[in-house]
């Protein structure tokens, strides 16, 4: 507080830090499809990029409001809907270059925040998240009733390669997947940028306040509502590029793209990702969307694994991933970070040995339950099981509870070393700043 | 007949709301995995019954329901506390996922056989040619007597004046030397308790299979929130609302075109907007309570007996 107070501050939007790490994202993502060698890969990466933006955009609420909303891909959903419809008209001759498909998607998505915000900002806290719980259902169950927009059950389908203009004259007709991930990867850079700067704004700033303190804003003379409002509509647009984004990617849409559990999806992620900094649901995204096709391929119950640790990360780090990493780069700087190692090393060791236990219990369950038909034989991790036989099943357990030991113990020293350290760091912050006064 | 279903369901939908509202005007918690411990109560209650009989069950499963929501509490909830709300939100809803997914481990993803017991499976009465089954009418039973079991401890108890006086002042209440978390915990399984009996007599009645905690979650944060947040008369008179309006609804054929005749216009394919004026009331029962929400929050956005206006 007292350093800051002495030197006067200036606005320098453009400082040095800034161009460095704007310049580095805008490389990373220029060079990422290189890095990509098959297909697979590049599909990723595109709807990563897709994910991000739409992360992002749940932040804007969660993160920088404080509103947990529950209903957030019914504006993804309803922005990639409207986007495949605009694709559809482009088709049958209108005028509108497919690089614009996002942001009908999007003005789609603001329209439908201003129309639906309306009735879910009229509350704030617990009784907003279930409100947008219950419009979120309501959307969802409408969409099923209209099978005339909606498509019913089989959904509806475009064709990103239509279209005149002079950009296809020059060959860019997104049939390429290629060409679709850079188209991602402008939207997410200008999507990124401008959400940053909206973080700057007054608006933004007041949005933190109404967060913290809803009450003293209201009293200061700020309309808690109609900020609530402004960042629903705000939040809703950019979800809604995101949605249009999903349009031009997949050239379909179906009404699964409004349900709930896509909006708990955003929810969780950007959670795990960490709402505190800005650049956390950006981890978020990459963690959804190796949950989603990854880790889904390699286990049925891969809900359950993201559900437990969605648990523990609620209970023991509340930042989520990015707040983790922050943490532990202070300790780099402050030259702590050396004592941790044994800790670390310690807690991983037993952690995966507890991991496979668990997996194996959770897996040979499965086995018996759900793929019954394949019979009982299974590996988990290279390792081969059994469903049927007791001696697997005891082992399971027998590692499980060694591991689990183990990293109990393990968790009681790392816990002694990092107190110490915050300990003893908190203090050199104190000298630092008693110097500087 | 169909006054005597909607009023069944509604009771059913209060019973589940009950307990949420008593744990949401509590503790300030919102119980996202609420619906969870439904399906928890019927999947046990169903456990239960293969094993003995529905009777053991109808008492077992509520209890089993309440121990896992008090350790729950104990072990997890609380640690939670001091990051406020939503961290508290958060934390039920991560465990939704976790019910969801270990229901699913247990007893598989297909819906199972939870039958209603041979001895209330009969027609209690009929009317106009239409059976009540005797189940109904136990579950109006079971739901009336634990309304009135939950408002004798409530306000006639001495536990029930400590959970009352910890709900509105819970510093004295720990002042005057009672374990107010203690109290937090007993309300909270209480709370999963009565979920739990919910699912035991819903399960049966209705269907018991993975997807039943998400249908009827959503429709039970309807009922608190147009209820009134954390009143109980509200959430009963919601409950009765919802529970009557969606029987309804499911039976009748009214559509706009058939408003329109009688008033002498005639609406064809072509009139603009035909897809809204062509659906029946019975298509649009799904969304009948949301839309009730939507409409509560524009006309009185406090809900019926709600007092707090956040």
């Amino acid at each position: 507080m007292s350093s800051t107070a002495l030197k006067p501050l200036h606005f320098k939007p453009l400082n040095g830090v800034r161009i460095v790490v704007w310049s580095a994202f805008a490389v990373i993502l220029l060079l990422l499809p290189l890095a990509a060698q098959s297909s697979f890969a590049l599909t990723l990466l595109c709807l990563t990029g897709i994910a991000a933006i739409a992360c992002m955009s749940y932040n804007m609420l969660l993160g920088q409001a404080g509103m947990l909303s529950f209903g957030h891909a019914v504006y993804t959903g309803l922005g990639t809907f409207v986007a495949i419809h605009a694709m559809n008209k482009v088709a049958g001759g209108w005028w509108l270059p497919m690089w614009m498909i996002p942001l009908v998607g999007g003005l789609a998505g603001l329209a439908f925040g201003a129309l639906l915000g309306f009735v879910t900002t009229r509350k704030a806290g617990t009784p907003f998240s279930m409100i947008t719980l219950g419009v979120g259902e309501l959307v969802f169950a409408a969409a099923l009733m209209f099978p005339e927009f909606f498509g019913g059950e089989a959904g509806i389908n475009a064709n990103r390669t239509a279209g005149e203009g002079w950009l296809k004259d020059l060959g860019l007709t997104f049939g390429p997947q290629i060409q679709v991930y850079y188209l991602i990867a402008i939207y997410l850079f200008v999507c990124t940028a401008a959400m940053y700067a909206f973080t700057q704004t007054p608006l933004g700033r007041i949005a933190n306040a109404v967060r913290d303190n809803a009450e003293r804003a209201e009293f200061v003379g700020y309309d808690t509502r109609w900020v609530r409002y402004l960042i629903v509509m705000a939040s809703s647009f950019f979800a809604g590029v995101a949605g249009g984004l999903t349009a031009i990617n997949v050239e379909a849409a179906t009404a699964d793209l409004l349900h709930g559990v896509r909006s708990g999806g955003y929810l969780l992620f950007t959670f795990l990702g960490g709402v505190g900094f800005f650049f956390g649901p950006i981890i978020g995204a990459i963690l959804l969307i190796f949950a989603l096709v990854v880790l889904s391929e390699f286990t049925k119950a891969w809900q359950l694994y993201v559900g437990i640790v969605f648990l523990i990360m609620v209970v023991y780090a509340p930042g989520g991933f990015s707040a983790l990493i922050m943490l532990n780069l202070r300790r780099v700087k402050y030259g702590e970070w050396r004592k941790m190692r044994w800790p670390y090393a310690g807690m991983l060791f037993f952690g995966l040995i507890a991991l496979w236990g668990f997996a194996a219990i959770v897996e040979m369950l499965y086995q018996i339950q759900v793929a019954a038909g394949s019979g009982s034989a299974l590996t988990v991790a290279k390792i081969p099981l059994d469903a049927a036989s007791s001696l697997s099943w005891v082992t399971a357990i027998a590692v499980l509870l060694i591991g689990g030991f183990g990293f109990e113990v393990w968790r009681r020293k790392f816990k002694k070393v990092w107190d110490d350290g915050e300990e003893r760091i908190a203090e050199a912050i104190k000298k630092a700043e008693a110097a500087i006064v | 007949m169909s006054v005597l279903n909607g009023v069944s369901y509604g009771l059913l939908l209060f019973m589940l709301s009950a307990g949420l509202t008593l744990i949401f005007s509590m503790m300030g918690v919102l119980n996202f995995a609420h619906a969870s411990f439904y399906m928890l109560g019927a999947y046990f209650a169903y456990q239960v019954s293969e094993w003995s009989n529905f009777w053991v069950a109808f008492v077992l499963a509520p209890m089993l329901v309440a121990v896992l929501g008090g350790v729950f509490e104990r072990t997890v909830l609380r640690k939670t506390h001091k990051f406020g709300h939503v961290a508290e939100l958060l934390v039920t809803f991560g465990l939704s996922f976790v019910i969801l997914e270990i229901v699913q481990l247990i007893w598989g993803r297909t819906p199972v056989d939870y039958k209603v017991p041979a001895a209330l499976d009969g027609s209690l009465f009929k009317l106009y040619n239409a059976a009540f089954p005797e189940y109904r009418a136990f579950m109006m039973f079971v739901a009336i007597g634990m309304l009135a079991s939950l408002f004798l401890v409530l306000k006639k108890t001495r536990i029930g004046l400590v959970i009352q006086a910890a709900l509105t002042h819970p510093e004295t209440t720990e002042a005057l030397g009672h374990n107010v978390p203690r109290v937090f915990a007993l309300v909270f399984a209480g709370g999963c308790a009565l979920a739990g009996l919910a699912g035991v007599i819903g399960g049966n009645a209705f269907i018991t299979e993975p997807g039943m905690a998400q249908a009827v979650g959503a429709i039970i944060f309807v009922v608190v929130v147009v209820g009134g947040m954390g009143s109980l008369g509200g959430a009963l008179v919601a409950s009765l609302l919802i529970g009557l309006m969606q029987t309804f609804a499911v039976g009748l054929d009214w559509s706009f075109i058939g408003g329109f005749q009688a008033l002498g216009v005639e609406v064809t394919p072509e009139t603009f907007g035909y897809p809204v004026w062509k659906l029946k009331l019975s298509q649009v029962a799904p969304i009948l309570p949301y839309l009730l929400l939507v409409v509560m929050l524009i006309v009185r956005p406090k809900g019926i007996m709600g007092t707090r206006d956040e």
